[in-house]
């Protein structure tokens, strides 16, 4: 299960803002999951309530906010459909990953 | 605003007893970081390194013993992901290859890190290909960039034509798919090598592959012409 690791790599950075802001508790971690990232939503929050024991997020809540796919072709824009072959069938261009793959701890609500 | 491209931009907001703080870092920072730090080592050297990934039994360690069979001159080094054992490191000395294994316990996946340490107390010598053999699994190991110069993912025959539906981050980040067990395909009537390319067409934006069997040594000659054509590319990068 590596949600156990992401868990803890999002723990070491939520110390370190708090840290550099010198505040004592972390109240709500807002962190955006693309639904294509390569982790379970259930899982990171299960890993979290673990590994979160005698740090600064302790007590945190951690909300997250689900980000669904969309894959774009970069010559014409054309957004690729669920289902559907990544390369595009006007011009060719294989397709890129514009959102939902994305782990990013997006904001701290902290008490001083 | 940066949105979520993980710029790190921060702008504290005072609040009724606290503070907001907009972070947009990327969780993946350290380990990407690592990664990074590892490829300037790999440059260094000269060598390039391949993570090799797939199910357990994918035939990963039989497509190492097939390269080595197939050209001996390769100067071709592995590390193994195990969680458990060193089978894989003996079986791929037996086949003239210059190994190590990480044993990672109930780690299911190699990080930046784990792989940093493995080769600051293990020399791959005057290796010239260095072979990650990462932990047997089709999710975890897929987030965990190791500082590789490519991707291969090792899909067998026999695991189904929807596995690449089922595990899309593995086979997104693949630069090449070695479809395995190839001689096993007249015993599986529910297999086709058509029904896996479209598979892999719905997840991977560029997508190759590569057609082999272990048994008879079929595809490692386009398998080595592959790795042939990534240590020029690398080559040039160094340069
Ligand atoms: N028939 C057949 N069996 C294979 C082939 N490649 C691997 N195997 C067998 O599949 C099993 C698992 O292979 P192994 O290399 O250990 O897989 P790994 O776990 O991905 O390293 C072994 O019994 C191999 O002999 C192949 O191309 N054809
Ligand atoms: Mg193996
Ligand atoms: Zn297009
Ligand atoms: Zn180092």
């Amino acid at each position: 299960m590596h949600e156990y690791s992401v868990a803890c790599a999002l723990l070491d950075q939520i110390e370190a803002a708090a840290h550099a802001h010198g505040v004592t508790a972390v109240k709500v971690v807002h962190l955006a999951l693309g639904e294509q990232c390569g982790v379970e939503a259930g899982l990171l929050g299960g890993a979290f309530e673990l590994a979160r024991a005698g740090t600064v997020a302790a007590d945190a809540e951690l909300r997250i906010r689900p980000v669904p796919v969309r894959w774009v072709c970069p010559r014409c824009g054309g957004e690729r459909p669920p289902g559907a072959p990544l390369v595009c069938p006007d011009d060719g261009a294989p397709a890129r990953l514009e959102a939902g793959g994305e782990i990013i701890l997006e904001r701290l609500e902290m008490e001083v | 605003m940066c949105g979520t491209c993980g710029c790190g931009g921060e702008s504290p907001v005072p609040t009724a007893g606290g503070v907001d703080v907009e972070l947009h870092a990327r969780v993946m920072a350290h380990n990407d970081h690592a990664a990074e730090h590892n490829r300037a080592h790999f440059r260094a050297a000269g060598l390039t390194v391949i993570n090799l990934m797939g199910s357990p039994g994918a035939g990963k360690t039989a497509l190492l013993e097939a390269t080595a069979r197939a050209r001996p001159g390769l100067r071709l080094a592995a590390v193994s992901g195990d969680l458990a054992t060193d089978n894989d490191a003996d079986r791929l000395a037996k086949a003239g290859i210059r190994s190590r294994s990480i044993t990672t316990g109930t780690v299911c996946h190699l990080d930046a890190e784990m792989l940093h340490d493995a080769l600051h107390h293990w020399s791959p010598g005057d290796a010239e290909v260095l072979v990650v053999e990462n932990v047997g699994n089709l999710v975890c190991p897929a987030i965990f960039d190791l500082g590789q110069a490519a991707n291969v993912v090792c899909l067998s025959v026999t695991e189904g034509d929807d596995k690449p539906l089922k595990y899309p981050v593995m086979f997104r980040e693949a630069d090449l798919v070695v479809i395995t067990k190839a001689d096993l395909l007249p015993y599986l009537p529910g297999a086709s090598l058509e029904g896996l390319r479209a598979s892999l067409a719905q997840v991977m934006p560029d997508p190759r592959c590569i057609v082999t069997s272990a048994t008879g040594d079929e595809g490692t000659g386009e398998w080595l012409g592959w790795i042939d054509a990534l240590r020029a590319r690398t080559r040039e990068g160094e340069s």
